[in-house]
């Protein structure tokens, strides 16, 4: 047995306190870096957001002089502040210059072939339904899925989709639901584009469980909104 | 630097990733980018804008620090140096045009496990002094935008017969859609990769001659 000691570290070892003392302080300085260019860029990308967003609502309610963001949650309709709560629905109603409710919007999303397909819908309480679509986020494939923009006959379907709810008022009277090319029965029926199935059921899908959960919440509260274009 | 070892210069250490190293023709790096963002002209344009800020932030920083940071925990360092030059590029991005944001998606995140970056890291500003380690990182960004501008181009041009969102063509164009598809991310790299060796077979033949 050799009597030669072992567990003595060679020279050029680093000790544990400077490792911990080298990763904390580039840590720190790492973290006080993102902090600083997150508050010196959190204005512009706030502007940017509502930017797109305006433009988006405007593109589906040309007329509409004011956009208020409300949440829709399961107690009611609130005024958004900063990130929807989780369960809430937030959604944008438009009112014209003499402050008159115009119509609603609000986001639905599916995920379709390549990837989610998020659409900006718009809903008029009126007729309770959907006089338009704009597509706010796509990576379908070029020249076949994003025929969901601009296939007339696609987009038609959005002229006027029925979108009204039970008489229990806590669902759809029938669900938004994407048919076979050439089949479209109903209202509340999507025709699909031939080639382009997957595209437009995410499409229909996204907006179904979107006002699933937006009207019942919405509906019983229209006075509220009717009203806000003064608040 | 030992003696009797070349002296590289600073136009040198700017040269070698545009041309002589270059990221994408020469050293086939940061592939996942190169392929997967280049459907157009402005989002190459954007990615290589992109890598280059982290390329020579993070070079900058690393080689400031490079006679501090311990051998023990030197990727650590540089990985977190890396990804907080990302998350300000990402905030960046963001702050200038939410469009591209959209459109470079993921790829954005991505940037902290680009080869290209932890390599310039490792092999030259680790070692080397602050001005040389930056227009080294710098060189690198600038070969790597032209290699996504080539490849994006060329993918927008045939696919989309547009380049930077103008259009080329009249209304007869048919657009080669499966250019702008990841195929076709495949077909134009194997192109300008061709090319590229048979000029330098074309040029050892005259030398050579």
């Amino acid at each position: 047995m050799s009597n030669q000691r072992t567990d003595i570290p060679p020279a050029d070892i680093t000790g544990s306190g400077r490792l911990v003392a080298t990763l904390g302080l580039v840590t720190m300085i790492c973290g006080a870096l993102i902090v600083a260019v997150w508050q010196w860029t959190l204005p512009a990308i706030a502007a940017n957001k509502k930017v797109m967003l305006e433009r988006g609502v405007k593109a589906l309610v040309p007329d509409a002089a004011r956009i208020v963001e409300y949440d829709a949650a399961a107690d009611g309709i609130h005024p958004a502040q900063g990130d929807p709560v989780a369960g809430a629905v937030r959604f944008y109603a438009t009112y014209d210059g003499g402050g008159k409710l115009l119509a609603i919007a609000a986001e639905g999303g599916a995920r379709g072939y390549a990837d989610v397909v998020r659409v900006l819908y718009g809903y008029r309480p009126g007729c309770e339904c959907i006089f338009g679509i704009r597509v706010v986020q796509m990576k379908e494939t070029p020249g076949i899925g994003d025929k969901i923009i601009t296939d007339a006959a696609f987009v038609a379907n959005f002229d006027k989709l029925d979108v009204s709810l039970a008489t229990d008022m806590k669902s759809l009277a029938n669900d938004v639901k994407t048919v076979k090319h050439g089949s479209k029965k109903f209202g509340w029926e999507i025709d699909a584009i031939t080639g382009a199935t997957i595209t437009s059921k995410a499409v229909g899908r996204g907006i179904n469980d979107s006002v699933q959960v937006l009207l019942p919440r919405l509906r019983p509260h229209l006075e509220q909104l009717e009203k806000g274009a003064s608040s | 630097m030992t003696m009797g070892a070349k002296q590289v210069t600073n136009m040198e250490q700017l040269l070698e990733g545009i041309w002589k190293q270059n990221p994408v023709f020469v050293m086939t790096l940061g592939m996942c980018p190169t392929l997967a963002v280049t459907v157009s002209g402005f989002n190459a344009l954007g990615m290589g804008v992109a890598t280059t800020f982290v390329l020579v932030c993070s070079a900058g920083l690393i080689s400031l620090l490079r006679n501090f940071i311990p051998k023990e925990v030197r990727i650590a360092t540089y990985i977190v140096i890396i990804a907080t030059f990302v998350t300000l590029v990402d905030y960046i991005i963001q702050a200038v045009s939410l469009a591209l944001y959209d459109a470079l998606g993921a790829f954005i995140q991505l940037i902290v496990v680009n080869c290209i970056i932890l390599g310039r890291a490792e092999a030259h500003a680790a070692k080397s002094p602050s001005l040389p380690a930056v227009l080294n990182a710098f060189g690198m960004g600038v070969g790597f935008t032209i290699g996504l501008l080539a490849l994006g181009s060329v993918r927008e041009i045939l696919g989309a017969g547009k380049l930077f969102g103008v259009t080329l063509f009249g209304a007869d164009f048919q657009p080669w859609v499966v250019m702008v598809l990841p195929p076709g991310g495949f077909f134009v790299l194997g192109a300008w990769l061709l090319l590229f060796a048979w000029w330098a077979r074309r040029k050892e033949a005259n030398h050579g001659a």
